[in-house]
């Protein structure tokens, strides 16, 4: 069998249904099978960065790894930033390179350029194939690494001569890698520990982050929150692990965090952080974050532990078998619901002081369209029930803020790279691996110009994305930034040229919308949400709104700036 | 927090990016190496490495996870924490041997047991193998000399075994 057919029937044993990617001189052999593969989908990307962000929005909102396929040389390098977004955000991804062929290796051949030299610091793992035998248990551990321990991206590199070469397909059933190892299960002792200090605590809070999504610890989450009465709190990774509208929820910590949600992690006695890594956007200044509490932090990453914030209690393990252990401590120690209840009362009564004091609000004034409206709007039409992908800035703070997430995974934005240009093409992948779902891009006019071409490639595939605009004619986030902190110098966040995004909606043979009153944003909604295909509704928003609450950078997170 | 010198052994998968995949993980997270030592084992598919690093406790916790992090890592132990071992570094120094110096580079040769292994009419290369502290005593004997030129191996470590059964 040539490494070209090992390649496809690898990919058939993995289970995987679709793949993302763009031909080239590199991968024509590997093209070349899967041609003859038609149970394996191919979407064609316009653009391999938007190939990498569908695969990892097809992984965000399924849970499978997600497949890029791509060239050498400009292919390849195309596919670093999305690569990036899905290392800093722990996404399972393969890609697969072609590369020019062995010989050639090191000579600047045409299309040529040292793959995983470029990709190390921003893969879980990658491996360039130099033997056509290594071939099976390389993918076979491409897979492996990516979906187990932290979950993360991991590149193939595979030259053209080891796919035209014949080998002997012997794919593995399973892996063990002797140099990988993840820990699953908890220390027992460290989590009776945990137990031990929430008994003892008088005003607990429940952190949740990403890695309660990725390891589907929502339930675990959801039971261990009302069983104790915990208020809860997310990350931005973290929102969906939690219902947005129940009444534990605080939504979301941090830069951007509600008011009360900063303020009850500042005043906390015990945290609890699940799935979390401390980002600089959560904790403000670190020395200020929940400086009276005792940290409790459950990660499947021991390097996340100890990293940015000194923790009381260190558990390495799944979270999800974390939370199921430490259920099962809270049910040992035999208090009932109304024990809780009682017990954390005044720290309540507290909490919901600082709601009423400080509520997640904005002003509506004027004839504008307020960003925020939008989403609330969206959110009581579809209650919920939709996937929302953002674009990175003032839109994806404003849909974290206001859009209340009720499953996990319905969320997909890019936290930690916060890479723009991000929410479009994942929103194509999170509908070919959710067909019937609806599935909504929540955009800005900068953002969505980043990868705006894979317009072609949703109507090709005939994907009834909803494209929602926050249209401010200006780069929002850094404009809001400058007004704050630069003397209002706005340097270069004013687009001159905005193209007409209706008309380039019909363009591409989408159907495109435009609104500019705040009357008309309901029912062009409603008109959206009803059509069976892609459209663009271009929603001309207050052009100076900013988000607030808002921490400055390296401010303690009770130094809100609000509303 | 105070910052202290670690020697750290780490075994690795025999492969062509595993050094790379260190030495990055160093650069880019901001770590030091001050040396570093890399060779084959008995098992042709590990290769061991010995790396001097510096740091505070936080730092040293951080490195010692993000290399185990690395999915070619097979095993990283502080040697340094670990209790009692044996470094040792070999240098060769290239040393101006007038007529008027060499009864005096001979002296120190004795005294730490060095060898000469290569001689020219104006220099001497001295070959000195110990722990740093002898290596720093011996380089800065023959500095007054002029020292031409310096190469050092960079530290390699041992675990010591039991002494009693």
């Amino acid at each position: 069998m040539t490494g070209a057919k090992m390649v496809i029937e690898a990919l058939k044993r993995e289970g995987v249904e679709v793949l993302f990617g763009y031909p080239g001189g590199a991968i024509l052999d590997i093209y070349d099978e899967l041609y003859k593969a038609p149970e394996l989908k191919h979407v064609l990307v316009r653009h391999e960065q938007g190939a990498t962000h569908a695969a990892d929005g097809y992984a965000r909102s399924t849970g499978k790894v997600g497949v890029v396929l791509v060239t050498s040389g400009p292919g390849a390098t195309n596919t670093v930033t999305g690569i990036a977004t899905a290392y800093m955000d722990s996404i399972p991804i393969v890609i697969l390179t072609g590369q020019v062929p062995t010989r050639l290796i090191g000579n600047d051949a045409f299309q040529e350029v040292d793959i995983t030299g470029i990709t190390r610091p921003i893969t879980k793992h990658n491996f360039l194939v130099k033997r056509i035998e290594d071939l099976p248990t390389i993918i076979k551990a491409a897979f492996y690494i990516a979906k187990t321990g932290r979950p993360g991206p991991v590149l193939v590199d595979i030259p053209k001569d080891i796919q035209q070469a014949k080998g002997e397909f012997n794919y593995p059933e399973e892996i063990k890698l002797r140099s990988y190892n993840p820990v699953y299960e908890p220390h027992i002792k460290q989590i009776e520990r945990a137990y031990q200090l929430l008994e003892q605590a008088e005003r607990p809070i429940l952190l949740l982050g990403g890695g309660v999504i990725s390891s589907n610890a929502s339930e675990e989450a959801i039971k261990l929150a009302e069983k104790l009465k915990l208020p809860v709190v997310m990350t931005l990774m973290g929102l969906s692990a939690f219902p947005g509208d129940h009444d534990q929820s605080l939504g979301m910590l941090g830069m951007h965090g509600t008011y009360y949600a900063n303020m009850a992690v500042a005043n906390c006695d015990v945290l609890l952080a699940v799935g979390v890594r401390f980002d600089d956007r959560v904790t403000g200044k670190v020395d200020a974050f929940a400086p009276g509490a005792k940290i409790v932090h459950i990660d499947i990453d021991p390097s996340s532990i100890q990293k940015n914030v000194k923790v009381d209690v260190p558990i390495v393990a799944d979270c999800k078998k974390a939370l199921k252990r430490l259920l099962e401590f809270v049910k040992q120690g035999g208090k009932d619901k109304k024990y809780w209840e009682e017990r954390f009362t005044d720290w309540w009564e507290q909490i919901n002081i600082w709601k009423r004091r400080y509520p997640l609000v904005y002003k509506q004034e004027g004839d504008y369209i307020k960003p925020q409206f939008v989403i609330e709007k969206l959110w009581e039409l579809t209650k919920g029930e939709a996937i929302i992908s953002t674009e990175v800035g003032q839109n994806q703070m404003w849909t974290a803020l206001f859009y209340k997430f009720k499953h996990p995974r319905s969320l997909i934005t890019s936290g930690g790279l916060g890479t723009m240009g991000f929410g479009f093409p994942a929103a194509i992948g999170a509908q070919m691996g959710n067909p019937g779902k609806l599935v909504i891009d929540i955009a800005g006019d900068g953002s969505i110009q980043m990868n705006i071409q894979e317009l072609a490639t949703a109507v090709e595939q005939r994907l009834p994305i909803k494209i929602i605009i926050l249209n401010n004619g200006f780069l929002g986030m850094v404009r809001q930034w400058q007004e704050l902190f630069y003397g209002k110098r706005y340097s270069s966040v004013r687009f001159q040229v905005i193209p007409d995004f209706v008309k380039l909606a019909e363009a591409y043979g989408a159907v495109g919308m435009r609104i500019t009153r705040p009357e008309e944003v309901e029912p062009a909604l409603k008109k959206v949400l009803q059509t069976n295909s892609l459209v663009i509704l271009d929603v001309h928003i207050a052009p100076e709104e900013g988000v607030f609450p808002m921490v400055p950078a390296g401010k303690a997170t009770t130094e809100m700036i609000l509303l | 927090m105070q910052e202290k010198r670690y020697t750290l052994s780490v075994l690795v998968e025999n492969t062509p990016g595993a050094l790379a995949r260190i030495a990055g993980l160093f650069s880019g997270r901001g770590f030091n190496i001050d040396s570093l030592c890399v060779a084959e084992t008995l098992d042709p598919t590990l290769s061991h490495l010995t790396l001097v690093t510096h740091g505070d406790d936080q730092i040293l916790e951080q490195i010692l996870k993000q290399l185990r992090r690395l999915i070619d890592v097979y095993k990283v132990v502080n040697v340094t924490e670990e209790g009692d071992h044996v470094e040792r570094e070999m240098a060769l120094i290239k040393v101006k041997a007038e007529k008027e110096n060499r009864d005096e580079i001979f002296r120190i040769c004795e005294i730490f047991r060095c060898k000469i292994v290569d001689v020219s009419p104006k220099t001497y290369v001295v070959e000195v193998t110990g722990d740093r502290d002898k290596l720093e005593a011996v380089i800065e004997l023959l500095k007054p000399m002029g020292i031409k030129e310096i190469v050092r191996t960079g530290v390699i470590a041992i675990r010591r075994e039991k002494k009693s059964a």
